[in-house]
């Protein structure tokens, strides 16, 4: 009993990451159809922003919520302006441009910070259940995931703001001609999805080892999460990372985490060969 | 153009005549020129951490001895490539370092997949290669000489140290590639030879960051002991998870890896203190020689991170070199390997350090520390400890032309 507990708990966890970890992704992606090959080091530049702060003496909470996001959405906001922006409709152009920005960025933070493992401690510590063990970090990271998804649904759904950049995700032309800005909208759009993946970045911090080429781990995982999940950002990737953390987690834990990821990608594979538009394109067709 | 005979015997008499003179005149010439010591290792990419200061200390036994007067009255020169942590560039730099550089000795390979893919390029070019980073064991081949520690001499005084008198029941976590395959099968046999009992053995990806199922599963199995072998960045998240979760302090962890870059440092002192580790050196050893080193070293490069086994067997590696030039008394391959194979020592900051010569092993010091305060703590030494792995398979006397790795049946 205490143990299906636990591992319920580690389920719910796995999903909840991949859930936080892929909510940038699937605004920039579900919105610009922009593959982001950057993804990965947006989340690892949040981790060094959490890190380097925190080990100045900022509070860790501020580091987490508050410095992670600001300082990756305004990289973000630069790098849409410079880079991203003469690539829309261009697909295969964006990926190879954001392949060579996520080498850029690894060169460029190996180059500041070493190459060295960082980290900070775990914030919050372990409770008992039974006979076994989990750490509070788990809860609040399912905490944040949820209030995260409480936030983008808000926004996309009760503000201008969101109503304005469905309209653009829509048919961008047919809101140009309402008088709407796509080039300001997608600007905002790519500023919000790294701050987004920025504050992932910072809230697996702690409980991650940080490197220059962390992110790499995280790429493969968040593609084929949005990919599965399809083009809607909330419903879509609510439910592939629960389908693939649950799936992960579990295969992890009765077999081998080698089998564990050996698992997830192939029930990507047939999920996207039984679904080509993703679970939310068959499902949950209209929402968001 | 009509050539008469006499034309004809003549330039084929001055032939010979100028090609015997030549050596003189080149051997003048050549006095100036530095000896090419070549050195194959990663410094970017994910392994980077660990090949720096591997080069670093590489860069300082060859300012020593070219301060000293450089060897054979020539001076060495470092020849170093970055290898990028990809296999492909290793092989690719072997054969520039070998056919365009023509290097006197190579140095270099840090992970057994890097050195698997050189070291038949060093034979086929004959080239003297020595790869000085503690591994799995089982390499026997007499143009390579492996300077690191082998499972016999760390893993074996681990696991024993760590079991105690009560630990029976062990838990082994490793990474999925052959270093944490072969030395979890090691971590078995020494299980087995304490009268203990392995639960499980789980592997895990490099790129794996996420322990929560694995914390769980070692929970449910309630083991005395955890042993680990995990590598890289991401498997440090490992301990922060182990330690968030509460379990330190629950069970006690020794490992094969932890601190071999600097981990110690990064980690706080409730995630890492009491983690037991072995190696042939740990950056806190107050031998005066270690010392020494080590302010060398740090004076020479300020930002290395820790200087572990890899950088001092690397040091030490090319010191043995350079004796193993000395005896000879030229930079020939044979001449020098026959001259390390007289058994040759040198007292280095880990100790005394001697070529075993059926092996092209080293005999060296192995340390067993604990993590205190985010420092090393050495708690035993284990004096001259041979590499008795590698031994019970590989006889350079009996066949020197054994070239292979082999898998130690366990």
């Amino acid at each position: 009993m205490d143990l299906s507990l636990i591992i319920a708990l580690d389920v719910v966890n796995g999903a909840a990451s991949l859930f936080l970890l892929c909510l940038g992704l699937a605004i920039i992606f579900g919105m610009m159809k922009i593959i982001n090959l950057a993804h990965g080091e947006f989340v690892m530049l949040g981790a060094y922003a959490t890190v380097i702060s925190a080990n100045a003496g900022l509070n860790i909470w501020i580091a987490m919520l508050v410095v992670a996001p600001l300082f990756v959405g305004l990289v973000g906001l630069v790098i849409e302006r410079c880079l991203i922006r003469f690539l829309y409709g261009r697909l295969v152009d964006s990926m190879l441009a954001t392949w060579g920005l996520s080498l850029c960025l690894i060169g460029l933070v190996t180059t500041i910070f070493g190459n060295t493992i960082n980290g900070v401690p775990t914030p919050l510590g372990g409770f008992q259940v039974g006979a076994y063990r989990s750490s509070w970090y788990t809860i609040f990271l399912l905490a944040m995931a949820v209030v995260m998804m409480a936030l983008v649904y808000g926004v996309l759904r009760f503000t201008r703001f969101g109503l304005v950049a469905r309209a653009v995700m829509l048919n961008p032309g047919m809101a140009a001609t309402l008088g709407v800005n796509p080039a300001k909208i997608y600007m905002a759009t790519f500023g919000i999805g790294a701050a987004v993946t920025g504050l992932a970045g910072g809230l697996l911090a702690p409980v991650s080892g940080i490197t220059p080429v962390m992110g790499t781990a995280f790429v493969a995982k968040c593609f084929i999460t949005v990919v599965g999940g399809g083009a809607t950002i909330i419903s879509g990737t609510l439910s592939a990372a629960g389908l693939f953390g649950f799936v992960n987690q579990l295969g992890a834990y009765f077999t081998t985490p080698v089998y564990g990821e050996v698992i997830l990608f192939l029930s990507a594979i047939l999920l996207i060969r039984l679904l080509p538009q993703g679970i939310s394109g068959r499902f949950f067709k209209g929402t968001l | 153009m009509a050539l008469s005979r006499r034309d004809l015997l003549r330039t084929a008499a001055a032939v010979p005549l100028s090609t015997l003179a030549m050596p003189a005149v080149l051997r003048s010439a050549r006095a100036e020129t530095p000896i090419l010591v070549g050195s194959l290792h990663d410094q970017s990419g994910p392994i980077a951490a660990s090949g720096t200061p591997m080069v670093e200390s590489l860069k300082l036994g060859i300012e020593e001895v070219n301060a000293a007067g450089g060897l054979l009255g020539r001076p060495l020169q470092l020849v170093h490539y970055d290898t990028q942590s990809n296999i492909q560039m290793y092989s690719q730099y072997a054969q520039q370092l070998a056919v365009r550089d023509k290097v006197a000795v190579v140095h270099g390979g840090i992970t057994s997949a890097s050195r698997e893919a050189i070291r038949p390029t060093f034979n086929r070019f004959r080239v003297l290669y020595f790869y000085n980073v503690l591994y799995e064991g089982g390499v026997c081949d007499r143009n390579t000489f492996c300077t690191g520690t082998t499972p016999a001499q760390t893993v074996e005084k681990l696991v024993p140290y760590a079991m105690g008198k009560d630990k029976k029941k062990v838990y082994i976590i490793a990474a999925d590639y052959n270093y944490g395959q072969i030395t979890a099968k090691w971590m078995q046999k020494y299980v087995k030879d304490q009268g203990g009992e392995t639960v499980s053995v789980d592997f895990f990806p490099l790129d794996v960051t996420n322990f929560g199922p694995t914390i769980s599963k070692i929970q449910a199995a309630k083991p005395d002991l955890l042993l680990s072998a995990l590598v890289g960045g991401n498997h440090t998240a490992f301990y922060r998870q182990w330690t968030s979760a509460g379990m330190k302090g629950q069970i006690p962890i020794a490992s094969t890896t932890f601190g071999l870059v600097n981990e110690p440092s990064t980690l706080n002192a409730a995630e890492s203190d009491g983690v037991l580790g072995a190696y042939g050196y740990f950056e806190e050893l107050t031998t005066p020689a270690s010392t020494a080193y080590v302010a060398k070293l740090k004076k020479q490069s300020p930002s290395i991170p820790y200087i572990s086994e890899l950088a001092a067997a690397t040091y030490e590696g090319f010191y043995l070199w350079v004796e193993g030039v000395k005896k000879a008394k030229s930079i020939d391959r044979m001449a020098v390997t026959e001259a390390l194979e007289t058994g040759l020592s040198f007292d280095g900051p880990t100790g005394k350090v001697t070529i075993d010569h059926a092996t092209h092993h080293v005999t060296r010091n192995a340390y067993l520390a604990a993590v205190k305060d985010r420092k090393w703590t050495v708690r035993e030494t284990f004096p001259d400890a041979k590499p008795q792995d590698t031994a019970a398979v590989c006889n350079l006397i009996k066949n020197p032309r054994d070239n292979k790795q082999y898998e130690i049946s366990i």
